[in-house]
């Protein structure tokens, strides 16, 4: 066995190279079609708009917080602390609600981003491991959301509710606003400096460092951005609902952040970052549990799915890594 | 001494003094506290998470992680007393079997392929899950432990202490002269040192890493087991999210997460801290277990602060 220790990628890459380099950059879109054709032709009702619409709400603030998950996954990081973001943000915004929605958003969306700030200043400031750093906020931050609303509790407010459950078009707000915000983080990730600036750090920090980027200051906000991110998605989760509930909102949601990250082939080593294919995995995951209920099967059975769906992503994506 | 040797033993033995120092403070401040009655409850209470957490110390020394011991411990758990039926042997061994299959598989995925620890325990933790609701009809079936002697195993008392407290002992004891007297915990701290420098050296890698995540399964699904035996039935729900507890008490306890560094007595401390701390709160009184996690968020927070400072005054020097 001692020989494994020396392993590299290259003896794959030669032999199916193009093969590879397909599955890595279109696999999830492709599994994504094949889904979507098993199911127009098998599943009854499936292309039902009604049907489209709860699949998309439901997805929703997986979508929104696997947005930032992926840029901190970028630097090479993990944001633990967005499910309990996700509920501070629905204690805040319950909380506040009585200066009016507006003003209740903005106080939610900033609690989210001082959790990510003190989550990035652990890891940037303090080099604290990105995974201890955000795992002692998920602890705290949900106990906090706790004390603040210790249950479950209904609001009335009609313009919170509106924006949970009105369409335009046909389509949920929520939906279009997760849309709005996957073409920002693009356009971010691929057209700004900053965006180059995450990417070039998750490669190699000390490169970056040595190179004068101003590396502490955008892992900063890039956890600062995924806190947002997370709060604003508990907030359009608490208008749907049309209530707030700290105690399970968001709960193991970093899981199916991560997972939608990774199965849309961003890899764990950070230094780059796939936007849309990370929302097609959080897509995937959605579509592959639906179908799996649609036909009947048990819950049980869509755990161990999809525990082979990460394995096998993380292997395809594997190979361009030690390449 | 000078400042390194100083921080140095503030980052092994650190957890020791603090979990001394709460325990007097505590004592002073609550009548209550100091008791038999509620020493023995923390330590009950602690062993089971201290099992899961000295495999967790391995795979951590290791430079790895292992997210999937709180489904290998549910799942241990309904294993066990599943097994129960058919008597104490097939009780203990059933879930160590299964669990320890888990662990094997993983070790061997990440030591072949070389893919994230992190990964492909999540993928375990997932698919852990589901397998532990297929065999309880989707969570909705709880088997009782059906078996005399497994149960006394998870109540039974000996000098007011129940046994799993003893077995958490003895295992704890054979992990240290496993990690500080051996080859293989040697070859442990190895590759969380320095992995390619290991491998260069000799050192058996993905042997090592395989056996380490073998045992770490091996040891979720003896909790779960012994847990069962406690509570007489394989109870479904209890233990998810668990895996994090147990990485906050071996960081508390102060095994770096990079690896290469760390030891059981910490571990054992930082499960003790945590469950110290926890009936702490209780003494407390009208406080909520949300108020205990902000605590606990807190000190976690605090701890890893305070470990990265004293490593960076080891370096200096």
């Amino acid at each position: 066995m001692a020989e494994l220790t020396t392993r590299g990628g290259g003896r794959v890459a030669v032999l199916k190279p193009r093969v590879f380099a397909w599955v890595q950059d279109y696999g999830v879109y492709a599994a994504v079609l094949a889904l979507l054709l098993f199911n127009v032709l098998f599943t009854p009702h499936f292309l039902d708009a009604s049907n489209f619409r709860t699949q998309l709400v439901q997805v929703t603030p997986i979508v929104i917080v696997s947005l930032g998950m992926a840029l901190v996954i970028g630097t090479q990081g993990i944001d633990l602390s967005v499910g309990s973001a996700m509920s501070l943000a629905a204690a805040l915004v319950v909380l506040y609600l009585g200066y009016g929605w507006l003003p209740a958003l903005v106080v939610a969306v900033l609690g989210g981003a001082l959790v990510g700030a003190v989550g990035g200043a652990l890891v940037a400031y303090i080099n604290v491991q990105p995974i201890v750093a955000t795992l002692a906020l998920l602890v705290g931050v949900r106990g906090l959301a706790n004390v603040l609303v210790p249950q479950l509790v209904e609001f009335r407010n009609p313009d919170l509710i509106a924006l949970g459950s009105s369409s335009v078009a046909g389509i949920p707000v929520i939906v279009l606003i997760a849309a709005a915000l996957t073409l920002v983080v693009m356009f971010v990730v691929r057209r700004t400096t900053f965006g180059r600036q995450v990417v070039a750090i998750g490669g190699n920090r000390s490169a970056s460092e040595l190179s004068g980027l101003p590396v502490k200051r955008v892992l900063l906000i890039v956890y600062v951005i995924s806190g947002l991110l997370a709060a604003l998605a508990g907030v359009l989760a608490t208008a749907r609902l049309q209530a707030s509930d700290p105690t399970s909102l968001g709960l193991f949601i970093e899981l199916s952040a991560i997972t939608a990250v990774v199965v849309g082939g961003t890899p764990l080593t950070g230094g780059r970052i796939r936007v849309l294919s990370t929302v097609m995995g959080a897509l995937l995951m959605q579509l592959l549990a639906a179908t799996l209920i649609k036909h009947n099967l048990p819950q049980s059975w869509t755990q161990m799915v999809q525990a082979v769906i990460i394995l096998a992503a993380v292997y395809a994506t594997r190979e361009r890594a030690t390449r | 001494m000078n400042r390194g040797q100083v921080s140095r033993v503030l980052q092994q033995h650190g957890a020791v003094m603090v979990l001394g120092v709460v325990v007097i403070v505590g004592s002073l401040a609550f009548d209550s506290f100091a008791t038999p009655g509620n020493a023995v409850s923390v330590v009950v209470s602690s062993s089971f998470l201290a099992i899961i957490a000295i495999g967790m110390t391995f795979v951590i020394i290791s430079g790895g992680i292992d997210l999937s011991v709180g489904s290998l411990f549910v799942l241990g758990g309904v294993l066990g007393a599943y097994g129960s039926q058919y008597g104490l042997v097939v009780a203990l061994l059933l879930p160590l079997a299964v669990c320890g299959l888990v662990g094997l598989l993983q070790g061997l995925v990440i030591a072949r392929t070389g893919m994230a620890p992190f990964i492909v325990t999540l993928a375990g933790l997932l698919g852990v899950r589901g397998l532990m609701l297929a065999i309880s009809d989707e969570g909705a079936t709880t088997y009782l432990v059906k078996d005399l002697a497994f149960a006394e195993l998870g109540r039974g008392q000996v000098l007011g202490l129940s046994y799993p407290v003893y077995i958490t002992i003895a295992l704890s004891l054979a992990a240290m002269v496993l990690l500080q007297r051996t080859g293989f915990g040697q070859n442990v701290y190895a590759i969380g040192g320095n992995e390619q420098a290991a491998a260069l050296m000799g050192v058996p890698v993905a042997r090592t890493k395989v056996y380490v995540y073998l045992m770490s399964g091996l040891l979720a699904g003896l909790a779960g087991a012994l847990n069962a035996a406690r509570l007489s039935s394989g109870v479904t729900i209890l233990g998810i999210g668990l895996e994090l507890d147990v990485i906050a008490a071996v960081v508390i306890g102060g095994t770096l997460l990079t690896g290469g560094a760390g030891g059981i007595t910490g571990t054992v401390a930082g499960v003790l801290l945590l469950g110290v701390i926890q009936s702490l709160i209780n003494q407390v009184g009208n406080l909520t277990s949300a108020f205990q996690q902000v605590v606990s968020g807190l000190f976690l927070a605090l701890v890893v602060v305070a470990q990265r400072l004293l490593s960076k005054a080891q370096r200096l020097t």
